[in-house]
Parts: C-alpha cells; sequence; structure tokens
C-alpha cells in the first residue's frame, strides 16, 4: 500500500533526518512510528504527505509512484502535532474544509460535517470556533476533519501527546476502535513505547533517521533487536547489564548464571525485564550464583505492583514485587530471572533468549 | 516632609502633564471651535456661533469636488497597496529567498527617497513621458509605491507569526496556493491587512506634494490640495474656511480609524494547541 525504496531527506546543513529508509506499509495497517526525539520520524510522516521533497528514493502509495506529486494529489489525510485547525472558522467549516476545496456543494458538505461529527461526538460544538474547544474536543475535529475527506491513508503527528495522560488513554482507545472501523490505512508517529505498543499493529522503532526494528508489538517487546529497542520498549527500563561469556555460563553483576551452547565466550551484554525477574527475601535453594544479590536501595510504588531497585556491586538490578511483597529498604534481597526471559547481545545485536 | 516631597511632586507632575496636554489640544480645540466662529483669529476662543462658514465653503465649486478626489486616490491607493503587499509578503514570508531580509531593508530606505522631495523632478518626468500627468491614476501609482516597502514589511512580519502547520493542512487537503492565501492566510492576517489600509489611506489623504505636482487641473485635485487655494486675493488665508474645511476633511479619517478599529480590531481565535 505505501511503499518507501530508499527513501532519503536531508536538510540544508547536512542533518540527514531520514537515512535509506525502505518500508512497506499494508493495506488498512495501523503502524507506527516510534523513536526517541529527532529521530526523523516527523520528517518521514511529511515526506509520505508529500510537504517535504525527498533528496534521493521514491514513495509510492496504492502502487502508484507519487513521489512528485504534491500532497493534494496523493490522497493522504494528515493529522498535524498542533492540529491545526483553522482558528477563524467554526467546527462545521473546519471538518468541511476538505470537501470545500474538492466544490462539493455547500448543502451537501455541511450535511457530511454533520455525520462526521456525529460519529465523534461532536454534534454539540458544531457552532464553536477551535479557541472555545477543549484540546480533548480540538483532537476529535482534526480527526473529523480527517475522516471527512474519505482519504487512502492517514497520517498522524503524535495525535495524543497534546493531551492529558487520563485523556490520552481514553482517546487511544477509541482511535484503535474508529481506525478498526474506517480500516483506512493509517501511519502514526508518536515517542511513547506505551502508546505504540497498544495501538499499532506493525512498530517501526527509529534511530538517526533508520528503522532499527521492525515487527509485531509482541516481537518488538519480547525480542528487542538492539540494547536501544531494548531501553526504549518497556513501561519500566530494561535491565541491561555488561557481563561476560566463559565456558557456557554467564558472569555478570556477580552472579553465575546458565547459558545457552551456542554463545561463544567474550563479552555481552545481558537483558532482563524488570517485569520478568522475581524477587525472593531469601537465596534460591540450587546455590547462590542463579541469582542476583544485594541491598534494596529504591522502592517505586507502581500502583499495582513495586519497583525495586538493587545493588549489586556496582551495577544496579531493577524488579517487579507484586502487591503486598515489596521488601524493606536496605534489606538483602535477591533477583531470580525467569527462564527464558533474559536476552544476551553481543555487539549491540540479540544472540539469543537465556 | 515625605509626605510634603511626595506632595509637591504629585503637583509638579500634574502641572507638566498639563502643560503638555494643553500644548497638544489648543490646535484640536481651534479645529473643533473656528469653524462655527463668525470671526475665526489663530487663537482658540469661545465663538460666536454660526454654521455660516460651511455655507460660504460649500460655495467654493472646487470643495466637494476634492473631497471626492480624496476619496478615490486614497481607496484606489489602499487597496492596491494592501492587495500587492499581501502577495509580496506572504511570498517573502513563505519562499526562503537569499538575502530577502537585505533586499526588504534597501526597498524600505528607497522608499522614502522614491515618493519623496527629492525624486520629484524624476517622478515628474517620468510621469509626463507616461503621459500620467493630470490623472488620478498617476497619483495612485507614486503615492502606493512610496507605501509598499512599509506596507510589505509590516504585513510580513504578521505573515511570519502565523504558524506554517494551517497553511501546510491546507496543501495536503489539496488546496492550490490561492486558495490558501483566500481561506487561510487573509483572514488570518486581516488585522494587518485593516492596519495597512487605514495607514495608506491616511497617508493619501494627508500627502501634498505628490498631488499638488502631478495634478494641474484642479478638478482633479484631492482636498488636501485645495485646502491651500483658500485664500483672499490679498494674500491672506480664509481662516474661516480654512479651518472649516480642515474640520470637515479630517472628520471622514477619523471615522474610518473608529469604524476599523470595531470591526477588525486586533483579534486572534486560537486553533493551534501549544
Ligand atoms: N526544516 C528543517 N531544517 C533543518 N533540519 C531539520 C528540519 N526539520 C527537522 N530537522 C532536523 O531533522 C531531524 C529530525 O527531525 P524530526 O522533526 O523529524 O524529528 P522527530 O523524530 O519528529 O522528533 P520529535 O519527536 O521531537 O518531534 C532533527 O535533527 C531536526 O533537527
Ligand atoms: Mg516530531
Amino acid at each position: 500500500m505505501i511503499s518507501l525504496r530508499g527513501l532519503t531527506k536531508e536538510f540544508p546543513g547536512g542533518v540527514r533526518a531520514v537515512d535509506a529508509l525502505d518500508l512497506d506499509i499494508g493495506d488498512g495497517e495501523f503502524f507506527a512510528l516510534l523513536g526517541p526525539s529527532g529521530c526523523g520520524k516527523t520528517t518521514l510522516l511529511r515526506t509520505i504527505a508529500g510537504l517535504e521533497t525527498p533528496t534521493s528514493g521514491t514513495v509510492a502509495i496504492g502502487g502508484a509512484d507519487v513521489t512528485r506529486l504534491p500532497p493534494g494529489r496523493r490522497d493522504v489525510a494528515m493529522v498535524f502535532q498542533d492540529y491545526a485547525l483553522f482558528p477563524h472558522m467554526d467546527v462545521t467549516a473546519n471538518i468541511a474544509y476538505p470537501l470545500r476545496i474538492r466544490k462539493v456543494p455547500r448543502a451537501r458538505r455541511e450535511e457530511k460535517a454533520a455525520e462526521t461529527a456525529a460519529r465523534l461526538s461532536l454534534t454539540e460544538l458544531l457552532a464553536r470556533r477551535p479557541g472555545q474547544l477543549s484540546g480533548g474536543q480540538q483532537q476529535r475535529v482534526a480527526l473529523a476533519r480527517a475522516i471527512a475527506c474519505h482519504p487512502k491513508v492517514f497520517l498522524f503527528d503524535e495525535p495524543l501527546s497534546n493531551l492529558d495522560a487520563r485523556l490520552r488513554l481514553e482517546a487511544r482507545t477509541f482511535l484503535k476502535r474508529l481506525q478498526r472501523e474506517l480500516a483506512v490505512t493509517t501511519v502514526f508517529v508518536t515517542h511513547d513505547q506505551g502508546e505504540a505498543l497498544a495501538l499499532a499493529d506493525r512498530i517501526a522503532v527509529m534511530s538517526a533517521g533508520r528503522i532499527t526494528q521492525l515487527g509485531t508489538p509482541a516481537e518488538v517487546f519480547r525480542r528487542p533487536a538492539t540494547t536501544f529497542v531494548a531501553g526504549f520498549i518497556g513501561s519500566t527500563p530494561m535491565n541491561l547489564l555488561p557481563g561476560t561469556a566463559e565456558g557456557g555460563r554467564l558472569h555478570v553483576a556477580g552472579a553465575v548464571l546458565p547459558l545457552p551452547s551456542e554463545v561463544p565466550d567474550g563479552p555481552v551484554v545481558y537483558g532482563l525485564r524488570p517485569e520478568y525477574a522475581d524477587l525472593s527475601p531469601s537465596p534460591p535453594p540450587f546455590g547462590d550464583g542463579d541469582a542476583f544479590s544485594g541491598k534494596v536501595a529504591v522502592v517505586e510504588n507502581l500502583g499495582t505492583a513495586h519497583l525495586v531497585t538493587l545493588e549489586c556491586g556496582d551495577h544496579l538490578v531493577q524488579a517487579v514485587a507484586p502487591e503486598g511483597e515489596e521488601p524493606a529498604l536496605g534489606a538483602l534481597a535477591w533477583v531470580v530471572p525467569r527462564p527464558g526471559r533474559a536476552l544476551i547481545y553481543r555487539d549491540d545485536a540479540l544472540l539469543t533468549a537465556a | 516632609m515625605t509626605d510634603a516631597r511626595r506632595a509637591v511632586g504629585v503637583i509638579m507632575r500634574a502641572t507638566f502633564l498639563a502643560a503638555v496636554l494643553g500644548f497638544f489640544s489648543l490646535p484640536l480645540l481651534w479645529l473643533a471651535s473656528a469653524p462655527f466662529d463668525a470671526h475665526p483669529t489663530i487663537t482658540a476662543s469661545v465663538p460666536s456661533l454660526t454654521l455660516a462658514n460651511f455655507r460660504s465653503l460649500l460655495d467654493n465649486p472646487y470643495v466637494l469636488s476634492s473631497l471626492r478626489n480624496s476619496v478615490i486616490q486614497a481607496a484606489a491607493s489602499a487597496a492596491l497597496v494592501v492587495v500587492l503587499a499581501a502577495l509580496a509578503a506572504y511570498a517573502l514570508s513563505r519562499v526562503r529567498v537569499p538575502g530577502r531580509d537585505a533586499l526588504l531593508y534597501v526597498l524600505l530606505l528607497l522608499s522614502s527617497v522614491v515618493t519623496g522631495t527629492a525624486a520629484m523632478v524624476p517622478l515628474f518626468e517620468l510621469a509626463t513621458r507616461l503621459n500620467l500627468i493630470d490623472t488620478h491614476l498617476g497619483v495612485v501609482l507614486t503615492l502606493s509605491g512610496g507605501l509598499l516597502p512599509a506596507a510589505i514589511f509590516i504585513l510580513k512580519d504578521f505573515m511570519d507569526a502565523t504558524p506554517t502547520s494551517y497553511e501546510e493542512s491546507a496543501r495536503v487537503f489539496g488546496a492550490s496556493p490561492l486558495q490558501i492565501l483566500g481561506h487561510i492566510v487573509i483572514p488570518l492576517v486581516r488585522p494587518g491587512l485593516a492596519t495597512i489600509a487605514v495607514w495608506a489611506v491616511a497617508n493619501v489623504w494627508g500627502s501634498f506634494l505628490q498631488p499638488f505636482i502631478l495634478l494641474r487641473d484642479p478638478d482633479k485635485a484631492p482636498g488636501s490640495v485645495i485646502l491651500y487655494t483658500l485664500y483672499t486675493e490679498g494674500g491672506s488665508p480664509r481662516l474661516d474656511l480654512i479651518s472649516t474645511f480642515s474640520l470637515l476633511y479630517s472628520l471622514p479619517v477619523v471615522v474610518m480609524y473608529v469604524f476599523v478599529s470595531r470591526r477588525y480590531g486586533f483579534r486572534f481565535h486560537g486553533g493551534i494547541k501549544r
């Protein structure tokens, strides 16, 4: 549906915001571009929209090469991060604007605007100006305006980032349901990994203008391809500890752990999600070496659980303790990794799970 | 002690302000009272009320036509300045041209020369060759040319201040550049356009030298020129007529200021979430 080939955007001054990027997005897919600030997500989205001309490479939408087409002829609708609702038009005129450009008669387009507004529960607000709406309402008007023109592709630039935390969750569910119903190919940009995991059918994790990993939320969460992705994805940051593989055993942060036989000796990075580690107040029965032991340095309340930080020698190891089982500050505790849940990286590439 | 000093300070300040106020309000007072005075002098005094001055002013055959000429020249210049400045400012604000700012500053600098006294001879020469002497068009073009750089400069500021995401949003929906200008940019910078229009009208309304030189025929002369013909045969000013005409001539501009600031006062509705 959307195919990008060797897409490069270099800004004057030499910043490569998008760097030789290849990507295929399927029909009706809800696709997330995820990455830290400045990695080129917005630039990529704007290049798909046609607001930026690529330095090299091609953009195809629905099988047709649109690289040289102006934005208005690509049949895409974009929701900007600041929504960009026209301040001098009321909600009806805003929603109907794409139809006005297409010369739809006034009565017909107002009817259409009212229909779309009703779908997004905006009926009471039709006569208001954008300045008289709350952030959440503005966001829905911006969505309605994009929906009203029945595009082939939706492009959303951080559509939820201007909402407060509570509203963001509601809007997220709403957006997902809406996209399911409309079944329109959607590319959305976010720097919030939780949002990407929750909404997307597939995620592209970007860094420095390139795609570091492409996969379903489950794939990206379970098997992050690099330590960068590993550190970026997940509501609590993954433990990433330097270690050494030696004769089928892994020495890391004072613990000696079993290792799959295929890992050759040498330095590795050991990754373990705090959620995939169990905290115990006593050493595990089969020998001290199979767990990280240390003093409890920090206990953070996560609501239904606690994030506990242990000082294991020079390293900090985090684990999640269930409600009511959190250890006291300063107590000795052991972090036992669940088998098969830890990830072994060498030269910043995933080797295997352990 | 300190109380006394403060009181002295207050009195001094009030006296000073009163003097300044008097200095600026006396001419206005004169303008308000002299037209109704049967025998005005150059001092402001309580008039012996009469409307006779208005009647004798209207006896002058050029007075009414000069007002009409002023309206024609001011409206045409303002329209020309607003349209051209809006287009130029939009382009200059949105397109990255090398040396853009330098160009604007040079134009601004030259604009005071172009319509200034120094350029009157070449301008007259130019108008003669183009057959623009004794036409409204000649006056309109000359005055507009002088006003444009400053108008572009001011409007570009207004356009720079409106976020580009409105226009990009419209572009994605397929709007053409002229549609974007008409639907989005002009409504958003309307306070700026109103400012420019009022400023252009006021400028043309008060301009004397250019119409005086470019127009021979008193039938085409604007009010500012006719005002200078209100003398007796002996060469002394007819204060009764001058004051009456001055009042009549300044009223439309005052009314326009009030109307425009009511109608298009500086408003901005938001709609960009920050
Ligand atoms: N018009 C521009 N001119 C020059 N450099 C630019 C321009 N726009 C973006 N850049 C640069 O390109 C890089 C990518 O920017 P981009 O806006 O795509 O990042 P992003 O991933 O959307 O970040 P954020 O999450 O902060 O929005 C940045 O280094 C930025 O400084
Ligand atoms: Mg961005």
